[in-house]
């Protein structure tokens, strides 16, 4: 089986290896060189990084002075300060002017686990949801990260790309192709679906594969867009399966879990659903991986959602 | 090639061009008509004898850039670009009308915007990055930025001017407004922003002071840059807020206020006088 790593690294190896043939791509970053695991970047092209200090704000301001001479750039800092102390400059610099940048929030969710709430970024979905012109991406594993950052090169609209730093297991694939907002199928099935994104696709598929052996059948989509949302995926998820769990290292407010509640509800489907993700209040402290057992982000956390959704469909 | 005009010229532009403003404020209904008055001999140099920069060459990708932080002074702006062909002059009757691109702060669908600005503490860091584009690419175009003296208290600024004093940025102008009020009363007053000369030079600018609302001052300043070689260039322009119009001049009262017909009378009137001693 072929080596995996963290859609971290995988991100800054894909950028080197694009930056290389194309010296209009450039990084710049708030002293993030190292959790942005750019380091190679840097000795590959050290002419295409450009360091702005601790400086969240101003990270994104030059960001968008430097497309608008035509740079490829990618702003990479941590997604807890990057979306958060620089949500107007995104807001405004970027989308608003239709800068073309890509905001690359590393180390996203509860990867800095043990930091405590300064470092974690659940609030990032919400936040950008409500801004107009960009799109949100959060890839499951090392392949949807190389397909995500070739997108983005492609692309002349604002983006959002949201990395974790955990080794993340390839993910078996039902269809090669990746295309920005269609939801990708990692595992067919008719009992109930699994709707997730970036590092808890994971999980999810853990789960799906203990309930396989309870005989239940169930559904995996890696919504690596989390906008614009494939719509249709959610709605046939729905009509075919009738139970959904979302599932997202989010709040539950605001993020893939309430999209999916406000589409379905806007289209009258009838439909079991639950959001897992982070519920509203002083998160509890530990690493990533306690975290998700904690809220239930596991394998064994998420097939008990799901034989408790299915009881109560079938009461 | 465009004519080159003369700072009698010049003088007599700034008048039309304060008439022109008064007069879409008080069409549009509202307006910043204290901070585009002080700023307008600002604008109307670099637009007319500054900027590498026309209509025919907006898009090129060595034009001079433009960007103005403090963009609630907008209408000094769309008076400025409609006299330089932008758009036709009749846009500008427009002004906050449902629909129209000529809103109450600049935005990128009007043609000469070269980006959306109004939140406060924005202008310099875009300006440092494509200041610093031209650097990493050897373009020679350079990029000037005006600010506002009140938005200075926003830390994005000083963010900004650390990046600029580092990368040495010499292609780099920031023109503050320094009109020495804003909306509450005299920035002294709100919050200290003084001594902004040494807090530019700490920061790494070569600063120079003029009267901004003299044009002879303005231009040989302007002429003049970069101040110092591989140095961001800093021109703390002394403005008077109102500028132009007695009663408006200096009054914190005129910040966002609308002229009403008497008020706008007596303005035009009070123009049209300097500008029949323009001989």
């Amino acid at each position: 089986m072929e080596a995996t790593s963290s859609n971290l690294d995988v991100f800054a190896a894909t950028l080197s290896e694009a930056a290389k043939a194309d010296r209009n791509i450039l990084v710049v970053t708030s002293d993030s060189r190292g959790s942005g695991r750019l380091t190679p970047f840097v000795a590959a092209v050290p002419e295409q990084i450009v360091e702005v200090g601790i400086a969240e704000q101003n990270l994104v301001g030059i960001s968008a002075g430097l497309a608008a001479a035509g740079k490829k750039v990618f702003a990479v800092s941590p997604a807890c300060f990057l979306t958060a102390r620089a949500l107007e400059q995104i807001k405004n610099d970027v989308c608003y002017s239709d800068r073309p940048v890509k905001v690359v929030g590393i180390s996203a969710g509860v990867s800095y686990g043990a930091l405590g709430s300064t470092h974690h970024s659940l609030h990032d979905f919400a936040a950008l949801r409500a801004i107009h012109n960009i799109t949100i991406v959060a890839p499951a594993d090392n392949f949807e990260t190389r397909e995500a950052v070739q997108a983005a090169l492609r692309m002349s609209k604002p983006i959002y790309l949201r990395f974790g730093k955990k080794v993340m297991p390839h993910l078996p694939r039902l269809a090669s192709r990746f295309e920005l907002g269609l939801a990708s199928l990692i595992r067919s099935g008719n009992d109930l679906s699994f709707l997730a994104s970036g590092e808890t696709v994971a999980p999810a598929l853990e789960a799906a594969e203990l309930l396989a052996a309870e005989g239940i059948d169930c559904r995996v989509l890696s919504f690596h867009t989390i906008k614009p949302l494939d719509e249709a995926a959610v709605l046939k998820a729905a009509s075919e399966t009738g139970c959904l769990i979302t599932v997202e290292e989010h709040s539950v407010s605001g993020g893939l879990g309430e999209a999916c509640a406000s589409l379905l509800l806007q289209h009258g489907q009838p439909v079991r659903f639950q959001i897992v993700g982070f519920p509203d209040e002083y998160t509890m402290t530990g690493s990533q991986a306690e975290l998700f057992r904690h809220y239930g982000i596991s394998g064994s956390g998420l097939a008990q959602s799901a034989r408790r959704l299915r009881t109560n469909k079938s009461e | 090639m465009d004519p080159f005009l003369t700072v009698q010229q010049l003088k007599r532009k700034s008048i039309q061009y304060r008439k022109t403003v008064l007069s879409i404020i008080r069409h549009g209904g509202a307006g910043h008509t204290g901070g585009s008055l002080s700023s307008i001999d600002i604008l109307n140099t670099l637009y007319n004898r500054i900027l590498r920069l026309s209509p025919a060459t907006f898009q090129g990708a060595n034009r001079d850039r433009f960007v103005q932080s403090k963009g609630h002074s907008v209408e000094a702006l769309y008076t400025v670009l409609a006299d330089r062909g932008f758009f036709p002059q009749s846009e500008l009757e427009t002004l906050n009308g449902f629909g129209s691109h000529f809103i109450g702060h600049p935005t990128r669908h009007v043609n000469g915007v070269e980006q959306n600005t109004g939140a406060l503490g924005h202008g310099m860091s875009f300006a440092v990055g494509s200041a610093l584009a031209a650097k990493l690419d050897r373009k020679d175009f350079r990029v000037f930025a005006l600010l506002g003296d009140g938005e200075l208290a926003e830390g994005s600024n000083w963010e900004a001017a650390m990046t600029a004093g580092h990368y040495r940025l010499d292609n780099l102008v920031v023109i503050v407004d320094r009109n020495g009020l804003q909306i509450t009363g005299p920035t002294e007053e709100v919050v200290q922003l003084e001594p902004l000369h040494l807090k530019f030079e700490a920061f790494g600018f070569a600063v120079c002071e003029c009267d901004g609302n003299s044009i002879p001052e303005l231009l040989a300043n302007l002429e003049s840059v970069p101040f110092a070689a591989g140095q961001p260039s800093l021109l703390l322009a002394k403005t008077r807020k109102g500028c132009g119009v007695s009663f408006m001049e200096n009054s914190v009262r005129w910040h966002h206020r609308v002229p009403s017909d008497q008020e706008f009378e007596q303005a035009i009137q009070e123009l049209e006088k300097a500008e029949a001693l323009l001989v």
